[in-house]
């Protein structure tokens, strides 16, 4: 029997539940993240103007750059502020 | 098999002519005074001792500490109170207690290695006696199973075959650094997790690397974690681009890395297995695979390895790293989230401004001729155009600048929708020069073949710069 040591990181990853989705938007706040790249504003403007037309109230979030992870203020500040979020991918 | 508690112990191997040397004084020390004599080797030696024990599995010698043989030692009450190595006899005799011993050979002779601290046989014993010190989970293969084929089971490769990390392999891996193995190096993303020196090690083994190379790989992590280079953008970008790990300094020659002929290509360990480790690294300690955090559309095969050497011997021009910061005669890595090689073929140019006109012409297509500013771009210049740059005594920086000038592009013909081709920007680009590269984002490294007139350009990222990934230089600790 040969022992070879583990490459890895050893993290069992663990699974965390996704909280469930709402049945409806009405009288929810609506967070909307534009990840910075480039067309990605023609896609979101039109889903914000959709979701205002149905009386749903949104919230605007850009992250800095696309090519790294929202910062820890922005994902904080977003937590707290709204109850459902859509980020838009563009290319 | 215990060393005695008390008196005289001596350790000797046949194989050394300096124990043989001393035979018959071990041989009056046994009668004399109760000697206790080892032999590494030879079960038989020393025949002039009656009692003597073989130390086969070199536990006893790896107990005592033996470095060289003959050494000898006396014991008190369990505790060494003296011990001395090779031939002397003053020394003998202050050790053993005893005056006149050996008298007709000479006063001193130099011992010979220890066979329990040769390589191989150290790391066994290390592992026996459980003193590695290493932490990583073990992780036990059937003895019907194939090695090679139970890494890929467990998604270690990168698909080609791996090394199998033993401990043996992976301790003797460490010996190439000081290094403490449980240092954490950097945070490797995307699952952020600390890489230890121990667990490069580990990858280190697995991609063929040797000890020596451990250095390089090391410093090539931290280069890569450091914020500027953003890898965690550059493992899950979609555009093509990987790590490219350009070694400067006397650890190339150190370790045989190719700046020379087929620099770029296969058949160098150093080169091949340093890239490939650092790729393992991402991979297996960040969890960064490709279509999972990896979303590259293409990739380029310089993710399984992209190092080389500059051939600064060669060269008329400063170092890279020398360039960057790094002081002479220190060696370094510089990385660069790049990607392929675009040819720069010109076998007719003999004067540097006709020369970098043909390397500015080939490097506006980088991306698509229609996009400008594209990325950051390392230009790797082959020897026999080097030479026309030095014959005219152009500096690098001559040649950087005639880069920049030459590769600005008319704003009209960027212009989305100009020259029949629907890429391009937006109208206010009409009417200005917009610069093919950013300023600073143009690396020259010197490497290639002494036959061609073939340069090469390693484009980088479209997210350049302070928006994306930055070239990181750090200097190799060895």
């Amino acid at each position: 029997m040969t022992a070879l040591l583990d490459p890895t990181s050893e993290r069992s990853p663990t699974i965390r539940p996704r909280l469930g989705r709402p049945d409806r938007l009405d009288g929810l706040v609506v967070g909307i993240v534009d990840i910075s790249k480039p067309r990605g504003d023609v896609f979101l403007d039109q889903l914000d103007a959709r979701l205002q037309e149905r009386g749903i109230a949104t919230r605007r979030y850009m992250k800095p750059t696309m090519t790294r992870p929202a910062p820890l203020a922005l994902r904080q500040q977003i937590g707290t502020e709204v109850h459902v979020v859509i980020q838009g991918l563009a290319d | 098999m215990d060393a005695p508690h008390d008196g005289l112990v001596a350790v000797v191997k046949r194989d050394c002519p300096t124990c043989e040397l001393t035979a018959p004084v071990l041989g009056t020390l046994a009668r004399e005074a109760g000697l206790t004599v080892y032999s590494q080797d030879d079960p038989s030696f020393p025949a002039e001792v009656a009692a003597r024990r073989h130390d086969a599995d070199l536990d006893i010698s790896h107990r005592l500490g033996i470095e060289i043989v003959p050494t000898l030692i006396r014991f008190d009450g369990g505790r060494e109170v003296a011990r001395t190595y090779g031939w002397d006899r003053a020394e003998w005799e202050r050790v053993a207690g005893r005056p006149g011993l050996g008298l007709d050979l000479p006063a001193m002779r130099p011992g010979c290695g220890a066979k329990n601290v040769e390589p191989g046989i150290l790391e066994r014993l290390k592992i026996r006696h459980g003193e590695t010190g290493i932490t990583a989970r073990r992780i036990a293969i059937g003895s019907g199973e194939d090695e090679i084929e139970a890494m890929f089971d467990r998604g270690w490769s990168d698909g080609l075959p791996l090394v199998p990390p033993t401990e043996e392999r992976v301790l003797r891996m460490l010996s190439g650094t000081i290094r403490d193995p449980q240092e954490v190096v950097g945070l490797v993303p995307s699952d952020l997790v600390p890489a230890t020196v121990e667990k490069i090690a580990i990858n280190a083994v697995m991609a063929g690397c040797k000890p020596e190379y451990l250095p390089v790989v090391l410093a090539a992590v931290e280069a890569v974690l450091e914020e500027p280079f953003a890898m965690h953008g550059v493992l899950a970008t979609t555009m093509y681009v990987g790590p490219v790990v350009i070694v400067n300094g006397p650890i190339r020659r150190a370790i045989g890395m190719n700046a020379r002929g087929n620099v770029l290509g296969q058949g160098n360990r150093a080169n091949a297995t340093i890239g490939r480790a650092l790729q393992l690294v991402i991979r297996n300690i960040g969890g960064g695979r490709p279509q999972e955090v990896d979303r590259a559309t293409l990739g380029n095969p310089g993710k399984y390895t992209y190092c080389f050497a500059e051939d600064e011997e060669g060269s008329c021009w400063e170092p890279l790293s020398v360039e960057r910061g790094i002081a002479p005669g220190k060696s370094a890595v510089t990385v660069f989230a790049g990607f392929g090689l675009q040819g720069v073929v010109d076998q007719k140019s003999r004067d540097p401004e006709s020369l970098s006109r043909s390397f500015a012409e080939c490097m506006k297509a980088i991306y698509n001729v229609k996009l400008a500013p594209a990325c950051d771009a390392i230009v790797v210049i082959a020897p026999e155009h080097e030479r026309t740059y030095r014959e005219a005594g152009w500096t690098k920086q001559q040649v950087i600048d005639a880069f920049h000038r030459l590769t600005e592009i008319d704003g009209d013909d960027l212009v989305a929708g100009a020259r029949g081709m629907a890429e391009g920007g937006p109208p206010s680009l009409a009417g200005r020069r917009i610069g093919k590269f950013r300023k600073g984002g143009l690396l020259i490294v010197r490497a290639g073949g002494g036959a061609g007139m073939f340069s090469g350009i390693i484009g980088g990222w479209s997210a350049s710069g302070e928006r994306g990934s930055a070239p990181v230089t750090r200097e190799i600790r060895e």
